[in-house]
């Protein structure tokens, strides 16, 4: 088995505020493997974007306490200088955010901000870069490439500026690519094209891709494997198959049903998970999603369930409840509906 | 952009005629005061007051006077002061060049010292020197000019002046450049640090919650993705938008001064600026020459507000490129 | 078990459950917290009060400390220092020494800092004076604040003509250069020394309110603004239109949504304000268009001591340090309540 392009081990991220200590990030471990694709799913204040604003080490907050590892190609990236750091954003690791018209300089054409990434990294001649740039916009899709190079970030439209976003994050030739959000500010019809786009990234680039977002169905046609987050942990783990057909964790069950599908048999409301996320500075004792969980009983007030397999093929989940069980009430949690008529 | 121009240039001309227009009022058309009596001087009799209106057109008709004054202002140029008898503009031209010469150097000084000291602030957030830097420019905006003004004359020209510290120091007033380099310069170097004092600690302070607001904002973390070292974010993505309201904020308090606001500083160091002229002006109540400072102030106002737009429309392509 | 219902209601959670509180606290609350650790801030309002006190105790000052009536002349007076008669106002001053020059400071009870030209009490003056500068500084700030208030409501309220027209007036007075403005006006509202008579409104030629009106006056369209503009955005929110949708009267949707909004920009803006009308007072009554003898305040007591200022410099510094102790406390006050009230400013917290 080849060593994994990114490895987490037991990352704890906390900040100290006036309330506080915020344990946003409480312990989790994972990889990444080369040119694969995760999807890291949860809900707002679930930690998925601290996590991986942890592997760019690009946290500003004096307030952030961190513990355990980040491994890149087998180095340690906590451990390394300011120097060296920047030397991995941008042309090993790079990251794109959820909003493109804020996430870019608005003073400076779009040309100008992928030279400089282009210049800061590389030693490039004259004229090197700009070619470089054009042809990183042809390749994300932007029609009239040496034309639009000059063009300033509020002249493109929402879905161009994010292939723009992208074309900036790719043109070091990163092997890891961490995408926050990237289409939750986009109309639904961009949004299919942008996940197009970056689907086949593995296959022009050769980058693997953490794909961050609340929204299941975002992940559903792209990911290799998917990892859910709730209140700073990891509660369910495996690839895409198991995750979408057998899920074991009732808080993937309630995303799941949150989703609109058309194959339900007639209309009805959607699902929400109802209450709120729990306080991550007093951690209740037990599962952090029992006070949600309509499926709780006595074991989840008293002991914190631990991500393990129980269903075996790499599949982990953190719930106390049995194979049996959770299979048995599973259909009737998500499709009610369909369950009736069974 | 030429529409745009045209415009501004419309508006000014609007503008300055406004505010003449107010000025007037405010001096001859304020009911209870009557500037005739005012010039008499002390128990007129009836005849000295009307002989004085009658000399000064002060019995003509509001609309009339007000366009008297314009002409002789504008057209004529020949607008004769109430008080000195000589011509008002070539009072003005006069006293323009120390005016000048005080607020350039003081804008220089305080350029140069308010970014160092703003960047600084903000770059070493967490240290000491922040708030200590902070504390610094606060006092800075709470001292009133003039008495700062004051101690500092005290200091170099009375107790301190004997020592080699400042034993240079000339006394109070101004050498024109051409006249004797050496001698402006040293008149007007105490002018210059304490009119700046003030700006320093207020353009060290919006610069600095400036770079703060910006270092939050969502493009600056991108630049920190791209693998930038922090001096080129700071410079390059953080001060760079944050100079675009330092460079508006400069350009109006600049255009102020250049028209007469340094007239406390002008006061306390016996500089014959357009500050003093016009302080003078109004409060002997020598409509001319008040009406020609005021012109003259609210010009450069105007000006000012409208190249501050031009560089903002230059700076921030999202205003150019609407 | 139950089995997840569609439409069950959110699950209620006690306290226990969720592991701690997430209580709701009004931002008010928040930021009375915020401002409380602030201890800087918490200081500068302690001083700024201790001379507000202190200014208003004047008269208490001058009757039993200082046995002085500082706004009469005592040319010709003495004072016991140590048991010797000292005259107040000596000879041997001037460029000639055929002058007379006053004692400087005693640091005793009487004629503490000193006298002044006239053989005043300078210490007592100092008292006096601040509580004129106040008086002027809070009352211009506040009156500025009202007028601004009421105008921002209006305009921002009921848009249209009434804010084109209102708007247009606050950007003339704007326009015109602070210190022209107010020198005009002064110079102007001060020439006859009978007062001032403005229809059935008569005020007396040192008259306090003189300052007060025109410095609040010139100050108006700075408040004007901010508020005007946090009131056009507040008008398009969402709850104005509950309140609307609930048939509130117009009135009632200003002062009971609209105001309360508001009035935490107001509060912000006070010891800034205050601070900058102190100084522009101080400024103009330097300039002897301020307030007027007999009555003194911290700026014409500077002017006072600028012919003594080679001889007896504290006539002119100790009212400057006032001010400046007063403004930076106002200064500081006034940062410290707006980074209460602000939830971003990230400072290093205690673990």
């Amino acid at each position: 088995m080849a060593e994994p392009l990114l490895e987490v081990k037991d990352l704890k991220v906390s900040f100290r505020t006036e309330d506080g200590i915020v344990r946003a990030v409480d312990g989790i471990s994972f990889t990444v493997a080369e040119g694969e694709v995760v999807g890291i799913v949860g809900e707002s204040g679930s930690g998925k974007s601290v996590t991986m604003m942890s592997v760019m080490r690009l946290i500003t907050d004096p307030n952030a306490i961190y513990e355990g590892e980040i491994l890149y190609k087998g180095r340690n990236l906590m451990g390394l200088s300011q120097d060296a750091m920047r030397e991995v954003r941008g042309e090993e690791v790079a990251m794109i955010f959820q909003d493109p018209m804020t996430s870019l300089n608005p003073v400076y054409n779009i040309g100008w901000q992928i030279e400089e990434q282009l210049n800061e990294h590389y030693d490039l001649k004259k004229g090197q870069a700009r070619r470089r740039a054009i042809e990183l916009l042809a390749q994300v899709g932007i029609p009239k490439p040496e034309q639009r190079i000059d063009d300033y970030p509020h002249q493109f439209s929402g879905g161009m500026r994010q292939r723009a976003m992208i074309a900036l994050a790719l043109s070091c030739n990163p092997d890891l690519l961490i995408a926050d959000e990237p289409t939750t500010a986009l109309d639904v019809t961009i949004q299919a094209q942008i996940l197009e786009l970056i689907k086949n990234l593995k296959r022009d680039f050769g980058s693997a891709v953490v794909l961050i977002t609340h929204d299941l169905g975002v992940v559903a046609d792209i990911a290799d494997r998917i990892l859910v987050m709730y209140a700073g942990r990891i509660v369910e783990e495996g690839d895409k198959e198991q995750v979408f057909y057998d899920p074991q964790h009732p808080y993937t069950w309630g995303l799941l049903g949150s989703i609109a599908r058309l194959d339900r048999p007639r209309t009805r409301r959607l699902t929400a998970i109802a209450g709120q996320p729990p306080s991550l500075i007093n951690r209740p004792r037990g599962c952090s999603f029992r006070p949600r969980c309509p499926q709780a009983f006595d074991r989840c007030s008293v002991e914190d369930p631990a991500l393990t397999s129980k269903v075996g093929g790499g599949h982990l989940d953190a719930c106390h409840l049995s194979v049996e069980d959770k299979r048995a009430r599973r259909d009737a949690t998500i499709n009610p509906e369909l369950a009736e008529s069974a | 952009m030429v529409a745009f121009v045209v415009r501004r240039l419309l508006w000014m001309v609007v503008v300055l005629f406004a505010i003449s227009i107010l000025v007037f009022l405010i001096f001859f058309a304020t009911p209870g005061v009557d500037p005739a009596r005012q010039m008499a001087g002390r128990n007129p009799s009836a005849e000295t007051i009307k002989s004085i209106k009658h000399e000064f057109g002060l019995d003509r008709s509001l609309p009339v006077r007000y366009g008297l004054m314009m002409k002789h202002m504008f057209i004529s140029r020949d607008l004769i002061s109430y008080g000195s008898h000589t011509r008002v503009i070539p009072e003005i031209v006069h006293a323009a060049p120390v005016t000048l010469s005080l607020v350039f150097g003081a804008a220089v000084i305080w350029i140069v010292f308010s970014i160092l000291t703003g960047v600084a602030a903000a770059v070493l957030r967490g240290t000491i020197f922040d708030p200590f830097l902070m504390i610094l420019a606060l006092i800075g905006i709470s001292i009133p000019v003039f008495w700062l003004g004051e101690v500092v004359n005290l200091v170099t020209q009375s107790r301190f002046h004997d020592t080699f510290l400042f034993s240079w120091v000339p006394p109070l007033g101004y050498t024109s450049l051409t006249e004797d380099p050496f001698m402006w310069f040293k008149q007007l170097f105490f002018p210059w640090l304490t009119l700046s004092i003030l700006y320093i600690g207020f353009y060290a302070r919006v610069l600095r919650a400036n770079l703060i607001e910006t270092e939050s904002e969502d493009y600056v973390r991108t630049a920190r993705a791209k693998g930038l070292s922090e001096r080129r974010v700071l410079f390059r993505h953080t001060l760079r938008t944050s100079m675009i309201t330092f460079v508006s904020l400069f350009g109006l308090d600049f255009a102020v001064l250049v028209g007469g606001g340094a007239l406390l500083t002008e006061v306390v160091f016996g500089l014959p600026g357009v500050g003093l002229l016009t302080y003078n002006s109004l409060t002997s109540l020598d409509l001319p020459v008040i009406m020609t400072t005021v012109v003259y102030a609210a010009f450069f106002i105007t000006l000012a507000s409208a190249l501050v737009d031009l560089v903002y429309a230059w700076l921030d392509p999202r205003v150019r490129l609407a | 078990m139950a089995v997840f219902e569609p439409e069950a209601e959110g699950i209620v959670l006690d306290a226990e459950e969720t592991g701690g509180d997430i209580v709701g606290r009004s931002p008010w609350a928040l930021a009375g917290r915020r401002l409380v650790r602030n201890k800087l801030a918490l200081g500068a309002l302690a001083l700024f009060v201790l001379i507000v006190a202190v200014s208003f105790a004047a008269p208490l000052y001058a009757n039993h400390v200082a046995d002085t009536n500082p706004f009469e002349s005592n040319i010709s007076g003495t004072v016991t220092i140590d048991g010797k008669t000292v005259d107040v106002l000596q000879q041997g001053g001037g460029k000639l020494g055929l002058g007379e020059t006053p004692i400087g400071p005693t640091w005793r009870s009487q004629y503490f800092l000193g006298a002044d030209n006239q053989g005043r009490d300078v210490a007592a003056r100092v008292l006096y004076g601040g509580r004129a500068s106040l008086e002027i500084g809070i009352g211009s700030a506040v009156f500025a604040s009202v007028v601004a208030l009421i105008f921002a409501l209006v305009a921002g309220f009921f848009g249209g003509w009434t804010d084109a027209i209102i708007s247009r007036l606050m950007d003339l007075i704007w326009a015109f250069p602070l210190y022209l403005l107010a020198i005009s006006l002064a110079t102007v509202l001060l020439t006859s020394p009978n007062g001032l008579t403005i229809s059935f409104v008569h005020v007396s030629a040192d008259s306090l309110w003189i300052p007060l009106v025109i410095i609040g006056f010139v100050y108006v369209p700075y408040i004007y603004r901010p508020i005007r503009g946090q009131v056009l955005s507040l008008r398009e929110k969402e709850f104005v239109e509950a309140g609307i949708a609930q048939g509130a009267s117009n009135l009632r949707l200003i002062f009971g949504e609209v105001l309360p909004n508001v009035a935490s920009t107001v509060i912000v803006l006070m010891p800034l304000m205050i601070a900058t009308t102190i100084l522009t007072e101080s400024a103009l009554s330097y300039l002897s268009i301020g307030v007027q003898p007999p009555k003194a305040s911290w700026g014409t007591i500077i002017q006072d001591g600028q012919e003594l200022l080679y001889t007896r410099p504290w006539v002119a510094i100790a009212p400057g340090i006032m001010i400046v102790l007063t403004v930076l406390a106002l200064n500081i006050l006034g940062d410290g309540l707006r980074d209460a009230l602000d939830p971003r400013s990230k400072v290093r917290v205690k673990a």
